[in-house]
């Protein structure tokens, strides 16, 4: 009887420890491509020249940009510089999670602190202009965090 | 002397109370659709003359049938009537419409009774019907309409209407249109055209052919007007589209993205965000003398506005608590005042085109519910919860709310669909609207007649 009891419980305590360590490892992956909600990882990003991303990430409702943006956005800027023949169009994009007419507010607050943060690098705001999709054009059409991670970004594109 | 008066007055309550119960029927639209009032929709009489050339020109055998369907799926769709089966109807249409046996309908348990007959004559459609209290044995209303062959559908609308409005004593809503976005293909490069439709979903028409993105279309309260945001030249602008000629043009020369647009009551402003430089502001623009006015000015975002139906007051969605909320104003911007102040965030209101509410979307602990709040934010009742939902839309009565509702997809995309529902503002009554592809963003008309 008292074996039974003592079978069920390593029988639950085995369960247990297996349910907990999968949710462990889903979160790992997660926890690698994400530093609290904003996408750290490269899956969808391109590049503008060698070296220089062509997208940053955002907190959900934030338009704060991380300092691994600030960085992105030097390199951007210092692209710029040296090619100042082309002109860019930052897009800001916003996950699937909020209202459509607050999310094209919040993708325009997202492109334009990427345009503000161009120009204190000495990018004239003639060459860059701003369009916001709010959450009409995401990259991932999953519908899970890490999806919605990818998709808070603002995306600089060569408009000529 | 005053007691003996006292008496008699109440002698006569006593006289008239039961008496109330046997007179004209009622239908109660505020409890919802506990108890449906069961209604027998006979199908409406037509000569065989009639018949055989509206079968030639329409190529619909039996109009007068299918009219009754029409008003049938209405009453059905209502949640506030139970249409019986007309199998089980004794009386053929022609002598039901000139007099009822009440008997045989009470028979069917049927307390009301739609009779009519369809006429042709000189081209023209001639449909009259009767409203029939079963129990009273009385005749109710009696109306009749004429019109061109191919619009009988609306005729089926109208009848709906009066009828509705006989028996509730609240106006209708049947015979209206929504204006929607259609959308297919994936997530990633979905294609959206504006769509309008009949409210029961039949006669669909395809406005823009997808070229563009196209967002939240609503409809001018007053005409056959519609404002929408387009990205033309992915310049996204606020657009002007008359429904009737196809002619369209951008509202107000903005150098920068306008949207969130709706119509005031009167249908002679337009009230919209204008962005820029990473902050959104509420403006309107006069549709006749093209006069902007900035009505709000604050470094949060400010959208989705929406007027009181007496034009006095705006609610409008703004950040400036630090998270999404809903405000109310007067119309000229000041007396700004957060309403909500529920746990969550809060977006799209839209005041009740009765004045006493404001519907809206919120978003608490990973769900997303569609509600009404008085309009002082107080009594908020949330009516239906679900992984995605928003954009409410009232019917012109304020009775139903009409929105959309996305599904979750799996990693690859699949299983996302984008739907638009319909539920009574009691909370009851919640229904698929069919639509032929995917939707979104719903704009309910006004009625088309009165």
């Amino acid at each position: 009887m008292n074996l039974i009891k003592v079978y069920k419980n390593t029988f639950l305590a085995l369960m247990l420890s297996l349910v907990l360590s999968a949710c462990a490892t889903q979160k790992k992956v997660d926890d690698s491509q994400m530093q609290g909600d904003v996408y750290t990882g490269t899956d969808t990003v391109k590049y503008l020249a060698s070296g220089v991303p062509d997208r940053v990430f955002f907190a959900t409702n934030e338009s704060i940009l991380t300092t691994k943006s600030r960085d992105t956005l030097r390199k951007q800027a210092a692209w710029l510089r040296k090619n100042s023949s082309i002109n860019v169009v930052v897009e800001g994009h916003a996950d699937e999670r909020g209202t459509r007419e607050y999310n094209l507010a919040l993708g325009e607050r997202r492109a334009n602190a990427v345009k503000d943060y161009l120009m204190t690098y000495g990018i004239s705001s003639s060459r860059i202009s701003v369009i916001s999709y709010g959450k009409e054009r995401p990259v991932d059409s999953g519908s899970d965090p890490l999806a919605w991670s990818k998709n808070r970004r603002s995306v600089t594109v060569k408009a000529n | 002397m005053m007691k003996k008066f006292k008496t008699i007055i109440l002698l006569f309550l006593l006289i008239l109370l039961p008496s109330k119960a046997f007179s004209l029927i009622e239908v109660d639209i505020t409890r919802g659709n506990l108890n449906p009032l069961p209604i027998a929709v006979s199908p409406l009489a037509t000569d065989s003359d009639s018949a055989s050339s509206l079968n030639s020109e329409l190529n619909i055998k039996n109009l007068g049938l299918e009219i009754s369907k029409v008003v049938e799926n209405n009453l059905r769709t209502s949640g506030l009537f139970n249409p019986l089966n007309k199998d089980a109807f004794l009386q053929k249409p022609d002598i039901a419409h000139l007099k009822p046996r009440f008997e045989d309908w009470a028979l069917i348990k049927a307390q009301a009774l739609i009779t009519g007959k369809v006429i042709l004559k000189e081209e023209k459609l001639r449909v009259e019907f009767r409203l029939w209290d079963v129990l009273a044995a009385k005749e109710m209303m009696a109306l009749a309409f004429t019109t061109v062959p191919k619009n009988w559908r609306r005729v089926g609308h109208i009848i709906t209407d009066k009828v509705y409005e006989r028996l509730t004593g609240e106006k209708g809503y049947f015979d209206t249109r929504i204006i929607y976005v259609s959308e297919k293909g994936p997530k990633t490069q979905r294609v959206k055209k504006l769509a309008i439709m009949d409210q029961d979903g039949h006669n669909t028409k395809y406005l823009t052919l997808g070229n563009e993105l196209v967002l939240t279309p609503r409809f001018n309260p007053t005409n056959q007007m519609v404002t929408y945001l387009s990205y033309f030249r992915n310049l996204p602008r606020v657009y002007l589209l008359d429904i009737e000629t196809g002619i369209q043009e951008v509202v107000g020369d903005f150098p920068g993205m306008t949207f969130a647009p709706r119509f005031s009551p009167d249908g002679k402003k337009i009230i919209m965000s204008f962005a820029k430089d990473g902050n959104s502001d509420i403006y309107t623009m006069d549709l006749e003398n093209r006069v902007v006015e900035r009505i709000t000015n604050h470094p949060s975002i400010d959208t989705s506005p929406s007027y009181s139906p007496d034009g006095k007051y705006i609610t409008f969605n703004s950040d400036r608590s630090g998270y999404q909320q809903i405000y109310v104003m007067k119309n000229d911007g000041t007396n700004v005042k957060r309403v909500s102040f529920g746990k969550g965030l809060y977006g799209t209101p839209v005041w009740s085109p009765r004045g006493d509410l404001i519907a809206f979307t919120k978003l608490h602990k990973g769900k997303f519910y569609i509600g009404v709040m008085r309009k002082d934010g107080k009594g908020e009742r949330l009516l239906t919860e679900n992984y995605y939902q928003e954009a409410p839309s009232w019917s012109p009565n304020g009775r139903v709310l009409i929105f959309y509702r996305e599904t979750k997809s799996n990693k690859k995309g699949e299983g996302f669909s984008a739907k638009l529902w319909s539920i009574d503002l009691t909370g009851y009554n919640e229904r698929l609207v069919e639509t032929e592809t995917d939707a979104s963003d719903p704009s309910w008309s006004s009625l088309l007649s009165n």
